[in-house]
């Protein structure tokens, strides 16, 4: 024991034994269903986009200055870097985006029942999904 | 404060329900909470047109994508869709903030870095929007 409020932490056992009391399990312990994912990654994704806005703030202001920040900018997003760094905005954005859209519908006083919100999860999953694969595939091929 | 004061069988009779509407704890939640909503569902559309305006400019030149921003729909659209964006990040980022930075002066040193930065990229491409468009 370090400390007085340690006092309230420990126990014994029917045969004597000191030992501590059992915690509470913190949240790694526990299974997550999917609202739980989606809820969390809706924040996690729009401070992503967050942080994105800076490349579209480049691409605009690279547009607008010269000849020469354009071609910088342009070589940045095709190379690896930034083709794995718009992968991800893509990604975000979509997720953000559909997810947003059944915050809203809830927002609105609908669809907010267990069955519904399981469902309505499941879509968004693979509406992101299939929106950034069709748009990656679409945008490769025009590229 | 004392002239103020409302007769004590208005909050008697009023419903818990009728109490809150409009008039949280923070006596201002509600209008964030629209602000935030109002801007979310304005990005829906602007952002679907963002997105096919992506797949319309790429491997486009400098003179293409001014040639774009000069029609009046794009660069309407585009303001829209970046004034739309940073006002709805920075409410984002302020929720996110208040939920997850502890201590006061450490929140508040982190709303007026985001609130700023928001404001100041802003800026920065609505003046580059303009430039580019003619």
């Amino acid at each position: 024991m370090r400390d007085v409020r340690d006092a309230l932490m420990v126990a014994r056992t029917t045969d004597g034994k000191l030992v501590s009391r059992p915690l509470s399990p913190h949240m790694q312990i526990y299974r997550w269903p999917l609202s739980m994912v989606l809820s969390i990654s809706h924040r996690v994704s729009g401070v992503a986009l967050s942080a994105g806005t800076v490349l579209l703030a480049w691409w605009l202001v690279a547009a607008a200055m010269s000849e020469a920040a354009f071609a910088t900018v342009q070589s940045f997003i095709a190379s690896p870097v930034g083709l794995v760094v718009l992968v991800g905005w893509t990604l975000a954005l979509f997720f953000h985006l559909f997810s947003g859209i059944r915050h809203l519908v809830w927002d609105a006083g609908f669809a907010f029942d267990r069955p519904w919100y399981n469902l309505s999860g499941w879509v968004v999953v693979v509406a992101t999904v299939a929106a950034t694969a069709a748009s990656w595939l679409v945008g490769l091929a025009i590229w | 404060m004392s002239g103020t004061k409302k007769p004590v069988h208005i909050d008697i009779m009023r419903s818990p329900l009728g109490r809150a509407r409009g008039f949280g704890p923070a006596r201002s939640g509600s209008r964030y909470w629209w602000a935030q909503r109002m801007s979310a569902a304005a990005l829906v559309p602007l952002s679907f047109w963002f997105i096919g305006s992506v797949f319309r400019l790429e491997g486009a030149t400098r003179d293409q994508v001014a040639a774009w921003l000069s029609e009046p729909l794009s660069i309407i659209l585009m303001i829209s869709f970046v004034i739309g964006t940073f006002y709805h990040m920075q409410l984002g980022l302020q929720i996110v903030a208040e939920d997850y930075v502890k201590g006061e002066g450490r929140r508040m040193l982190v709303l007026v870095i985001t609130k700023t930065t928001s404001v100041l990229l802003a800026l920065v491409c609505v003046v580059s929007i303009l430039k580019l468009g003619r």
